[in-house]
């Protein structure tokens, strides 16, 4: 296996996954809720009301993210590099977001979350979409 | 006080993402491509992550009630079924075609990215063909347990 030492950023990712932690450290604790995005944002796609406005609340401060983080610190962003065309964003992002719905979580809420709540099943998850994002990322860079 | 701190952690964790290199579908697949030059950075982000999550979910799961006297939303869900693993396998196929999972596409929809708004549009119309099907299913099952 050959490092690719020139991207490699263990610092910055290991504060990136500390924030991380911390938010979802504190939404269920301050919240009483599981931080997950798939969850978070399908829950609005069911017609409840009652249940909408904290998600609504939530992807706000997500969409704003960018904006005050680049006011704050603009060095830590790095502009991102997407490879993919038209026609494959459009494929990933149904398949994202059936497949995080009929499994229930994504890698906020079985990633994180759920590995850190020492779920099994949650576990279950996270090996299979690695596994699956491996063997696609595989067949796509080397096989095609 | 929910909704500012709903606000404020959804803004945090946005952050969380955009530092670490998860927004950046370059890195992600970078990650995930084992068998070229592997950029282990992700790990380390899953690793920070769980760190800190281990502590807050420990105390959590001892609790009745949250911080802002709220219900603890936990998950009781113990099955490790067709539904789980098929799902997660699909998500998988979706993650390593264009590197953006929920989370870093709508943040990075957030920064402007056109092609992150149009891979949030379309997780949205994959969500919606879930609910559509999963809602027939469910009133068949209804309708065959009724008979």
């Amino acid at each position: 296996m050959n490092i690719d030492w020139t991207h490699f950023t263990p610092w910055t990712a290991l504060a990136g996954g500390i924030l991380l932690g911390i938010a979802s450290a504190a939404f269920i604790l301050v919240n009483g809720r599981v931080l997950g995005i798939s969850g978070i944002l399908g829950g609005l796609l069911v017609p409840k009301r009652s249940d909408a406005s904290w998600r609504v609340f939530f992807l706000l401060g997500m969409l704003l993210a960018p904006a005050t983080l680049s006011l704050l610190a603009p060095g830590l962003i790095s502009a991102p590099r997407i490879e993919a065309g038209t026609v494959a964003i459009v494929v990933a992002g149904l398949l994202v977001g059936l497949g995080t719905r009929y499994g229930s979580g994504c890698t906020s809420g079985h990633g994180v979350c759920g590995l850190s709540r020492l779920s099994p099943r949650s576990l279950v998850a996270t090996m299979a979409f690695m596994a699956s994002g491996f063997a696609t990322v595989y067949v796509i860079r080397h096989l095609i | 006080m929910n909704r500012i701190s709903e606000f404020a952690i959804g803004l945090l964790f946005g952050w969380g993402l955009l530092i670490s290199g998860m927004t950046d579908p370059g890195k992600v697949i970078g990650f995930l491509d084992l068998a070229g030059t592997w950029d282990p950075s992700l790990a380390f982000v899953m690793g920070g992550g769980v760190l800190v999550g281990l502590f807050g979910f420990t105390v959590a799961k001892k609790r009745t009630r949250s911080l802002l006297g709220s219900a603890m939303h936990l998950p009781t869900s113990r099955d490790i079924d067709r539904r789980l693993v098929l799902g997660s396998l699909t998500f998988g196929a979706g993650w390593g075609l264009a590197g953006f999972c929920p989370g870093p596409g709508i943040v990075a929809m957030g920064a402007g990215e056109s092609k992150a708004a149009l891979f949030v549009v379309a997780m949205i119309a994959g969500m919606l063909v879930f609910e559509v099907v999963d809602r027939r299913a469910k009133a068949r099952a209804a309708r065959g347990a009724g008979a």
